[in-house]
């Protein structure tokens, strides 16, 4: 591209005040754009890819924050300079946004037709019925059905995509020139990040819009990139042609980075098929919420579970994969009697557990554990590392004798690769993936053979999910533990699980062995899922060509 | 958003907020200062006032009967004038700190204690018990406190248990409904549910894993309380119904003043300005910690300093 | 919808049943009203005589069971102080009240939401630092002294102002600006807080990102959102400016339902302490029924609430 790009970044700092002082967001960061071209900024939580989006569009309120240096080029013009009043005439006119989370970036309080509206009589393109028209000619566009009616509709009444749907139609009302989209489709499911993707594609197309995309996910990155910006701890580490950086990464850190993307060629086998008696069966399990009514609501029922069956064998591991909604955090809650289930069975070595009495139950908790999403949440603030790894000797008196707590604390966080000093401190002290390490010596502390992780690495950013998922086949090879591995992301369970469960609103859609239904789907949900995970844009264009 | 660190990245010594720092960063602000310094020299005042001054407050001294604040002819005791008897102002100020903020605190203490305890169970045990605690609570505060106190003390009699007693019963409301609120959302959190995973007790969740959670909330409010309840008892107080003779308050001296102001005007006037400082103060600091205890706020206080240099 | 009012008003209806039962109860605990309507040296037979008349002599159960039976004929008894029916006394002050505690209300919110929103626009600017000051002035200030300062002040030495009682529209000026410290100083607190919170929230970032000039982000994208908090705090001070009318009511003689209820009170006048309970419950529950409403208004989630 030899023409000047319509947006560059030149050496861009900024600062934040906290209360614990200064930080420094971005570090002379500079890049650009040119029309038509997708540039994605690619980096992990921290890594300052936000910001630089929020000073394109001159959102970074200051104070706290503060650009220390640099500039921001549109069309050659520097735009940090700029006059307010011309600077916002620019914002939704050629320079637009869309963000991660569409419910929070959406006024909860006006209807979507108000809030799109707006877009046009802000800019004094036109307004009253003309801007409506014009507002419901937009919702068609980005595939919202029955747009006249939808129109007087609150945010809170759509589908998260659909919500991200009005965020891009909003953003792409007044025909921008440029698009930044900042973590766009990181919190929808992937069939629906999907779909998302696809439009944003094909808007670009239309309207040769520069995009603008800052993401962590590796696959969307490669999906939409023209060209890519890797970004850590506040620098660009490296920048090239996406292919290049994908294929053949230069920088140490990119290349950590790369290596997290799961390898779609090769696949180990894992040993034979797992034998012996079930640790669990599961029959026929049934979940209805009453949900209570509203202020002037009618009184619903939601069907969380659908006669749910299957059985876990000494030292499987079994996947349970589904999106949002189809009940699959479910199973982990009323198998751990957090829940109370509706119907059905779950036999753990022959004992149903709905019906144990206390000393029962405080038997099978000792056997099965569980390792929780959010890392961050998980634990007692209040409470030490050595206090949240001894509290199950705590609870079980007869585990361990005081005396040996200490050794026995540290042996565990050695053997989740943590440091036996490590003990003392207190888990916000720790990163994300650190605490992930806690949890699990937590939940090994009383020796159990299941443990059951409920989306245990989806908090995490790529890179540590490979390392959690490594540490957790180590144990198992090690300890003989069976898990029931719960998540989202059919792709991470390929290398991990030996068998998959496919769920869908609250029922078994298929059931296999890892690698046979990774290569023959028989239902197309699964197919779906299997598909969903994006293709790199370079082998787009191979297969459009060939 | 998150964002990386400029200073080393020892976790240990960026989050301390030990109370140096705390303090620290209260002298940055003049007004937060000037409250804390006028609140010490008024719990001086009630812990040592009466050993210190205590007689001065009894005795008559006729030559100063009425005798106008700021003139040093009766010595430095009646700089803030004198009553209708030539008691000296100052020291009956002094004296009346203790029970008024005596009582404040007994009051506060009573209905954090009782409101926080009724708050865990209704907010633990989801049963009929929590329920009837809910609906006794919305009788309670679906009255106006102050009529409430009116006729609770009218049927009891005034004295100073009375006056705590129903002090902490109009505010219990407050107390429980924050606890239950606070017990209901923490119970619901990820770490709640591993430990019931790990088959803990309920006396271990409450003890060990809700209430250290709810507790701060529940010392917070009631700081900030503190002055609601030094107006209300100031009110009942000045309405008769609160302390009585020869007992007093800052509330009951205004109430004693309101008879002589066309005169003495400084009586009633000295009393009221201690009421409204004390509770400013009080309400000037608990607004500075919301800034400090507010991570997203906390940053203006840091602000304040640099725009002094 | 009307659901919902039904299910409010019988939860309703069960507080004030047991409103009702407290001030019945505690109420006889004050003691024997003849000692305070007979002359000094009745003899004991005529106190009996007129506890006899007045039913007082019969076991509490008894009078609580005629009160509850006069109270299905809406016979709400006879004020003892007045000789009137209890009810016509306290209904005709309690318009009194009403409009006094309606004023003022309406006055503080309104100043309280424009100086709020400005002092959150800029926090920390001098505007902000001085509507913090004094609005947390209004809030800490004990009503009773600030009103026998403003007699004080405005009455005796510039002579400007009535001391008390009613009739002109000076009247009105002295108990409405005492009426409106505490519900001013405590909503502009809060209407800058929640503001505050409001104007870091994302969707301001989509205003500012489509172009929207500031003063219609403060006004229009966040108010409406800022005020959801604000309307349960104005709801609480409503009810409870019945509490600052007893005191002022008492200073400046007005002849509201505050000072009704606390003469009844003084003087031993059973029915007429009922009365005005009651009366006064009502009001509030009427109150919160308005509030759940505007709250409903101003925010499309409730209406919609299922879950």
């Amino acid at each position: 591209m030899s023409t000047a790009p319509i947006l560059a970044v030149e050496n861009l700092t900024v600062d934040f005040l906290s209360g614990d002082g200064r930080f420094r967001a971005t570090d002379g960061v500079s890049f650009h754009v040119h029309e038509g071209e997708t540039l994605v900024i690619l980096g992990e939580s921290g890594s300052g890819k936000s910001v630089s989006a929020s000073a394109i569009m001159g959102l970074i309120d200051t104070p706290p924050g503060e650009i220390v240096s640099g500039r921001i080029r549109y069309r050659g013009e520097d735009i940090v300079d700029m006059p307010a009043e011309r600077r916002r005439d620019l914002n939704g006119r050629r320079i637009a946004i869309i963000f991660q989370d569409p419910l929070a970036h959406l006024n909860p309080v006006y209807t979507v037709g108000w809030q799109l509206a707006e877009v046009f009589s802000v800019h004094g393109i036109a307004g009253g019925e003309e801007a409506r028209r014009r507002s419901i000619d937009i919702l068609r566009r980005v595939g919202i059905p029955d747009p006249e009616t939808r129109m007087d509709w609150y945010p809170h009444q759509f589908s998260g995509g659909q919500r991200q749907r009005i965020m891009i139609g909003m953003a792409i009302a007044l025909g921008p020139e440029i698009l930044i989209a900042d973590e766009p489709t990181t919190a929808l499911d992937v069939s629906v990040q999907a779909q998302i993707l696809e439009l944003l594609k094909k808007l670009q197309r239309e309207e040769g819009l520069a995009i603008v995309m800052i993401t962590h996910d590796l696959e969307v990155a490669a999906n939409m990139a023209d060209r890519i910006v890797v970004m850590n701890s506040g620098k660009i580490v490296e920048e090239g042609p996406a292919r290049e950086v994908f294929t053949a990464p230069k920088h140490a850190y990119t290349q950590r980075l790369m290596s997290a993307l799961p390898d779609h060629d090769e696949h180990k086998e894992r040993a034979d098929e797992a034998e012996g008696a079930p640790v669990l069966e599961v029959r026929n399990l049934t979940k209805i919420y009453q949900l209570s009514p509203g202020m002037f609501g009618k009184k619903k029922a939601l069907q969380a579970l659908d006669n749910v069956s299957f059985v876990l064998r000494p030292g499987e591991t079994l996947g349970i994969v589904g999106e949002s909604g189809s009940g699959k955090s479910t199973v982990a809650r009323l198998l751990l009697r957090l829940a109370e289930a509706t119907a059905g069975t779950a036999l753990y070595r022959g004992r149903n557990i709905f019906e144990m009495d206390r000393r029962e139950l405080l038997a099978f908790r000792r056997r099965v554990q569980m390792v929780f999403q959010d890392p961050y949440s998980s634990m007692n603030p209040r409470m030490n590392v050595f206090s949240i790894i001894s509290e199950p000797w705590c609870i079980h008196g007869d585990i361990l004798e005081k005396p040996r707590w200490e050794e026995r604390v540290a042996e565990l966080l050695e053997l989740v690769g943590l440091r036996p000093e490590h003990a003392r401190r207190f888990p916000h002290q720790f990163s994300g993936g650190q605490r992930q390490r806690i949890a699990i010596a937590r939940a090994l502390a009383c020796d159990p053979e299941v443990l059951v992780c409920d989306e245990a690495v989806s908090a995490l950013d790529v890179s540590i999910q490979m390392q959690i998922i490594s540490l957790l086949a180590d144990l198992r090879d090690r300890l003989g533990l069976a898990y029931i591995f719960i998540t989202h992301d059919l792709p991470i369970v390929r290398n991990f699980a030996d068998r998959i469960l496919v769920m869908k609103s609250g029922r078994v859609v298929e059931e296999g062995m890892t690698e046979a239904l990774f290569r023959n789907p028989r239902e197309d949900y699964t197919r779906m899922l299997i598909q969903a995970a994006p293709k790199p844009k370079w082998d787009q264009a191979q297969a459009m060509a060939s | 958003m998150s964002t990386l660190s400029l200073q080393t990245p020892d976790a240990e010594k960026r989050t301390a907020s030990g109370p140096a720092r705390i303090f620290r960063l209260l002298l940055r602000d003049p007004l937060a200062t000037l409250a804390f310094a006028f609140l010490v020299v008024v719990v001086v005042c009630a812990v040592a006032g009466p050993f210190l001054i205590g007689d001065l407050i009894e005795k008559p001294n006729f030559r100063a009967r009425n005798m106008p604040p700021f003139s040093l002819e009766q010595g430095f005791a009646y700089i803030l004038g004198a009553d209708t008897l030539g008691r000296s102002l100052l020291a009956r100020l002094v004296v009346g700190a203790r029970n008024t903020l005596g009582i404040a605190t007994a009051a506060v203490l009573c209905s954090l204690v009782i409101g926080g305890t009724l708050g865990l169970i209704a907010g633990y045990s989801r049963g009929a018990l929590g329920n009837l605690i809910m609906r006794a609570t919305d009788i309670v505060m679906s009255f106006p406190s102050l009529l409430l106190a009116l006729v609770v003390l009218f049927s009891l009699g005034p004295s100073v248990p009375n006056l705590v007693l129903v002090l902490a019963i109009t505010r219990i409301p407050i107390y429980l409904r924050t606890t239950r609120a606070e017990v209901l959302e923490v119970r619901e959190r990820m770490f709640v549910n591993a430990a019931v995973a790990l088959g803990a007790s309920h006396s271990r969740l409450i003890f060990r894993h809700i209430a250290p959670m709810v507790i701060p909330t529940l010392l917070t409010i009631g700081a900030i309380d503190f002055a609601t309840v030094v107006l209300a008892e100031s009110s009942l107080s000045f309405l008769g119904l609160g302390i009585q003779s020869p007992q007093f308050t800052w509330g009951s001296m205004v109430a004693t003043g309101r008879g002589y102001l066309a005169n003495a005007w400084w009586v009633a006037f000295w009393p009221g300005l201690m009421i409204l400082l004390t509770t400013l103060s009080l309400n000037i600091l608990s607004n500075w910690w919301r800034t400090y205890s507010d991570p997203q706020q906390r940053w203006r206080l840091e602000l304040a300093r640099r725009h002094r240099k | 919808m009307f659901g919902y009012v039904f299910k409010r008003s019988l939860q309703s209806l069960v507080a004030v049943a047991g409103l009702l039962v407290l001030v019945f109860f505690l109420s006889r605990l004050t003691g024997d009203p003849a000692y305070l309507y007979l002359p000094l040296d009745s003899t004991e037979a005529q106190r009996q005589a007129f506890n006899e008349l007045h039913g007082f002599d019969d076991p509490l159960y008894i009078q609580f069971g005629r009160y509850l039976a006069d109270l299905l004929h809406f016979d709400f008894g006879t004020a003892l102080s007045r000789n009137r029916p209890a009810m016509e006394v306290a209904l005709e002050a309690f318009p009194e009240t009403l409009k006094l505690a309606a004023i003022a209300m309406t006055l503080s919110l309104v100043l309280a939401i424009v100086v709020g929103a400005l002092a959150a626009t800029k926090p920390g600017g001098i505007f902000d630092r001085l509507a913090t000051t004094i609005s947390l002035a209004g809030a800490s200030a004990p009503d009773f002294w600030v009103a026998i300062v403003a007699i004080l002040f405005f009455s005796v030495s510039l002579g400007l102002l009535p001391t008390s009682g009613t009739g002109t529209p000076l009247h009105w000026i002295m108990p409405i600006g005492v009426l409106m410290l505490r519900p001013f100083g405590l909503l502009t607190q809060v209407v800058r807080g929640s503001m505050m919170g409001v104007l870091t929230s994302p969707y301001i970032k989509t205003a500012q990102a489509k172009g929207v000039r500031r003063t219609k982000i403060v006004f229009v994208h966040a108010l409406r959102n800022a005020l959801l908090p604000v309307i349960t705090v104005a709801g609480d001070l409503a009810a409870s400016l019945i509490n600052g009318a007893v005191v002022v009511e008492t200073i400046f003689g007005w002849p509201g339902i505050g000072k009704l209820m606390i003469d009844a009170i003084v003087r031993r006048d059973f029915a007429l302490v009922q009365a005005t309970v009651l009366i006064t419950a009502i009001a509030i529950f009427f109150l919160n029924i308005v509030i759940d409403l505007v709250y409903a208004a101003l925010d499309p989630r409730i209406r919609h609430q299922t879950a």
